[in-house]
């Protein structure tokens, strides 16, 4: 399970974006979450991503409570959780080529054996040939870069995947082909996701349910609608 | 690369009587707004290699009208937005012609007419990212008096009511004109742009992918004040790769591939009953969330290693041996097979 409950976080403490937000995944369950732009569901994302310590409430993922966020999270927590973010270029190390960017996460957590053999099968899954693997982001299109940037959330074999926004830069056929990919992947690995947007018609079709912002929040509810500044 | 002043740049409001009378303004029909014949751009690489980034397009937009250019990331819409306001890079080539209403060929006018006679006064710029539009440092009053100031020459004490109305104008509300652009949410940002895209009054509204990360309720409001303005005399040309947002205000959709104009329909046709006639058109819609939601399989071309027959072909479930030859664009659609609403393709003579 990955569960929220009750949590607070922001960044700054007087004035929190989201304000005891509660909810909970089951393993291989995908759930999507709903809310208009500027909402803190962002933010809420990279609770449960383990990016973002919260001021109050408990995460527990897979039974045990979290106690560390960021570089304070053990390993073995951290890698049980791939993140995708909104927008591909600011996600991506411009002077890393799209095989590099893939296989970072292999190389960070020593296990650089495995880059050939990973970012192999993982190249054709999702849609790119050897000649893009090559290319730095600033010569691949948005889509392309997204599509390395899936790969590289799936390269260890993450038992969570939190999509924050993923498709939102992207035109339809891109995004019914990453969505299939993600869907692909959990089919084989059991994986739980976390689908994050606002696009109801897509989150409704992609996902075992979806939960409104105002349902997370509870009665709490956020005070911040869409005239705040996008985060 | 030459500097090229952007709609807000400075100019001299003296240009104001420049401007050229309208030809053609005698009896008969009225002129497109924009014609677009035989449009392309070709970007020169190192080592001698050129990217075609737009080919050969062909299309008018009418006063009254808007026109969505719709398709994937990368397949050249941005580029052809960019050549129509004489924005591109100093290693692009240009040819074919690009007519405004008036007379004025865009193509093929020198910087000193785009700046001062065409950007921001007969051709308004809704721009793709408007927190990178507008300027950081200064509030969004200020920004709009700049522009009333050097579009319109409004001077002393009409400038202040001047850009409270056309804050107004694009829904902007008043309460927020002293906010820096960071202070502003996406919406409101977007219609801080489009206020300043609308006070030059150009015929021509060019919006380049105005919804971009915006939430389905913010696309549809912005859309809809897009549609708003294109009234009477205004044309919209809405460059969007959201096809929702094409579907609710558009009347005609002009569907590109790899740098080319693959269908041009009437919207209606397009998004309801018989649909689209081109495969690749066909299966953007299919990849709808609300339809199939199955994607077209593989990837667009590189642009500058463009098969030498139909670009689409490698991904195309009717391609044959036709498809080694460019099929030409006749005005609706650019194709060997047409789909028809059963899904057969009509037989050939």
């Amino acid at each position: 399970m990955l569960e929220l409950t009750r949590v607070t976080a922001g960044y700054d403490p007087r004035d929190p974006v989201v304000r005891e937000a509660s909810l909970s995944i089951a393993p291989g369950e995908s759930v999507g979450l709903l809310g208009p732009s500027g909402c803190g569901k962002s933010t809420l994302a990279r609770v449960a991503a383990l990016l973002h310590r919260p001021y109050a409430g408990a995460v527990v993922l897979d039974g045990e409570p979290v106690r560390g966020w960021r570089h304070a999270a053990p390993r073995e927590r951290r890698t049980a959780v791939g993140v995708v973010f909104q927008q591909p270029r600011l996600a991506a190390d411009p002077r890393l080529t799209l095989r590099e960017l893939i296989a970072q996460p292999l190389r960070a957590t020593g296990r650089r054996a495995e880059v050939p053999d990973r970012v192999a099968a993982l190249a054709p899954a999702v849609g790119l040939t050897a000649e893009l693997l090559g290319r730095r982001p600033h010569e691949v299109s948005d889509g392309q870069l997204q599509r390395a940037c899936l790969a590289r959330a799936l390269v260890l074999r993450p038992r969570w995947l939190i999509c924050d926004e993923m498709t939102a830069m992207l035109d339809a056929s891109t995004t019914a082909a990453l969505v299939e990919v993600v869907e692909s992947y959990r089919r084989d690995s059991g994986a739980g996701l976390l689908a994050v947007g606002h696009d109801r018609v897509l989150l409704e079709r992609w996902c075992d349910r979806t939960v409104g912002w105002r349902t997370v929040c509870g009665a709490g509810g956020t005070a911040q609608e869409s005239m705040s500044p996008t985060p | 690369m030459s500097t090229a002043p952007g709609p807000k740049a400075p100019m001299s409001p003296a240009s104001d009587s420049d401007t050229k009378p309208p030809e053609g303004s005698g009896p008969g029909p009225k002129p497109p707004v924009l014609s677009v014949r035989g449009l392309s751009v070709r970007f020169r690489m190192r080592g001698g290699r050129h990217i075609a980034a737009v080919s050969d397009a062909h299309f008018d937009l009418a006063a009254g009208e808007c026109l969505a250019l719709v398709g994937e990331s990368g397949c050249g819409k941005s580029v052809l937005a960019s050549a129509l306001l004489g924005l591109l890079p100093g290693n692009a080539r240009t040819s074919g012609s690009a007519l405004l209403g008036d007379g004025t060929e865009l193509l093929t006018a020198d910087e000193r007419t785009l700046a001062r006679t065409v950007r921001g006064r007969r051709i308004g710029l809704v721009p793709q990212s408007p927190a990178a539009h507008l300027t950081p440092v200064r509030t969004v009053r200020a920004q709009l008096e700049e522009t009333l100031r050097e579009l319109t020459g409004t001077r002393g004490s009409a400038v202040r009511p001047a850009a409270e109305r056309a804050a107004a104008r694009a829904s902007f509300p008043a309460g927020h004109l002293d906010r820096y652009p960071h202070e502003l949410s996406g919406g409101l940002a977007q219609r801080a742009a489009t206020a300043l895209a609308l006070i030059g009054d150009a015929p021509l509204l060019l919006a380049d992918e105005p919804t971009t990360g915006l939430d389905r309720d913010l696309v549809e409001r912005t859309v809809d004040e897009l549609r708003r303005h294109t009234d009477g005399d205004r044309a919209l040309l809405l460059i969007t790769h959201d096809l929702a947002a094409a579907e609710r205000i558009a009347d005609r959709v002009a569907v590109m591939y790899a740098g080319r104009i693959v269908e041009l329909a009437d919207a209606e046709r397009f998004f309801g009953q018989p649909g689209p006639r081109h495969p690749y058109a066909h299966g953007l819609l299919d990849a709808l969330p609300e339809r199939a939601f199955v994607p077209i399989p593989g990837m667009p071309p590189e642009l500058g290693a463009l098969p030498e027959g139909c670009a689409f072909a490698a991904r195309c479930g009717r391609a044959d041996d036709r498809c080694a030859v460019l099929p030409p664009f006749d005005g609706r659609l650019a194709c060997h097979h047409e789909v028809r609403a059963d899904g057969e393709e009509p037989v050939r003579a």
